[in-house]
């Protein structure tokens, strides 16, 4: 059977990890969310160079594995003297790839608002940024915080990538956890029951608010 | 950098054998969670008292934990409880019982949005559940799974990659195992590799927008 005694003798290397995947689960969503309202808004702005940028951003980034861009950071990066440490590297990586998929959850949330409004807006004198903020981006955000909810669960599951490039994260903790024990499958357990310990929470909330935004219309 | 130097001929050849590996690994292990996908998310969906019950624990269980611990997990954890996987195996393995609790949501999510009506109005005319199920029911939630799963299989593309720690000899350990010859490989070796990926997801994407535009 299991051995809790690994757990409980290497808790404060399990908590470190913890924290860390944590860190940069919030550092990777606050990120990703500020890249991804600006490049959601870049994809419908009326100016074409603008389009093409949030495009090209968009499609190029979210069909490339998130690993090649963690290396970019880590390994490419030092390569042209630029040195990052893991877990920022890691956590770059994590924002600018969560980013497209948010900036695209951003984006049809945006559109579902009726034309009508953004017009009205115009015609009573706002700008078209004054216009976005006031009066698209507060109805837009009830829709979209759902998918945003499912993508940074994704994040915490995708912050594993850490582990790879000594990111400090609960992967990683794991590994120096094992080495020590020469245990490898109850160690993992355990990894795995701390990931679920956010990730579970997690869906339930999503689940929960996509109930209930959706009864609010 | 050094463009020529990284990208020569034997240095595109092995990273073409690379690419081959992503490919049908990624193939195979779609094809496996298609199957068992069906299976778990018709059991879920059928709401069997027990059954049912046991399959949504295992899938929200799988979908909640991170890919790279499960790839890591069978090939270097299942050896400790007599379960030795070679690294084709294990990475196999650890993509189908991913993808799998994967493809059961979109399963369950496909039959879901059968109007039920028309199980009532098959049962109601003599057929059983399973037949229900069969003729009725699948052939149409079918359909509709089918832009969710190129979208998965883009993802599961991707997602091969994390098997570099397994040494799995794809597309993206190829390319490490190039550049960690020379330091001015690195930067070529990248933007070759990102847009080998980018080109095929992106054109999967095109597929998977309009089958979907074709449907609504």
């Amino acid at each position: 059977m299991i051995d809790f005694s690994i757990l409980i003798d290497h808790f404060d290397t399990y908590l470190e990890g913890f924290k860390n995947t944590i860190l940069a689960s919030i550092i990777g969503l606050i990120g990703s969310f500020i890249i991804g309202v600006i490049i959601a808004v870049m994809r419908i702005a009326p100016i074409k160079p603008f389009n093409w940028i949030g495009t090209a951003y968009v499609e190029f980034i979210r069909n490339i594995p998130l690993l090649i861009i963690a290396f970019f950071f880590y390994v490419g990066l030092p390569a042209v003297g630029i040195q990052l440490n893991g877990f920022v590297a890691g956590t770059i990586a994590l924002a600018i790839y969560t980013a497209s998929f948010i900036a695209e959850a951003i984006r049809a949330g945006i559109l579902s608002v009726p034309k009508g409004q953004m017009e009205a807006a115009r015609s009573s004198g706002l700008t078209y940024l004054q216009a976005m903020k006031a009066v698209i981006l507060p109805q837009a955000i009830k829709i979209v915080i759902p998918p945003i909810g499912n993508q940074f669960i994704n994040l915490v599951k995708n912050s594993s990538i850490l582990g790879i490039i000594a990111g400090l994260d609960l992967m990683y903790f794991g590994d120096i956890v094992s080495s020590h024990t020469f245990v490898t499958f109850d160690v993992y357990i355990f990894v795995g029951l701390f990931y679920l310990v956010l990730t579970i929470p997690l869906s339930y909330g999503v689940r929960y608010l996509e109930r209930r935004l959706a009864r609010s219309y | 950098m050094d463009f020529a130097g990284a990208l020569s001929a034997d240095h595109l050849k092995f990273l073409a054998d690379g690419f081959w590996v992503t490919l049908s690994i990624a193939f195979i292990s779609i094809l496996l969670s298609f199957i068992i996908g069906i299976l778990l998310g018709t059991l879920r969906y059928a709401q069997i008292p027990v059954v049912s019950r046991v399959v949504a624990i295992y899938v929200e269980t799988i979908r909640n934990m991170p890919l790279l611990l499960i790839i890591f997990f069978t090939f270097f954890a299942l050896p400790e409880v007599g379960i030795k996987l070679t690294v084709t195996q294990a990475a196999i393995t650890a993509l189908t019982v991913f993808e799998s609790a994967m493809l059961a949501e979109i399963v369950r999510g496909g039959l879901n949005s059968i109007d039920k009506g028309q199980i009532e109005a098959a049962r109601s005319s003599g057929l059983t559940y399973i037949q229900t199920l069969w003729h009725i029911v699948m052939p149409q939630a079918l359909r509709r799974m089918v832009p969710p799963i190129v979208s998965q299989f883009i993802s599961l593309l991707k997602d091969t990659s994390l098997c570099v720690i397994i040494a799995l000899p794809e597309f993206m350990h190829n390319a490490q195992i190039i550049y960690a010859q020379n330091v001015n490989y690195i930067i070529p070796i990248f933007i070759l590799v990102a847009f080998m990926y980018f080109i095929v997801n992106y054109a999967l994407s095109l597929v998977a927008r309009r089958l979907e535009s074709r449907q609504a």
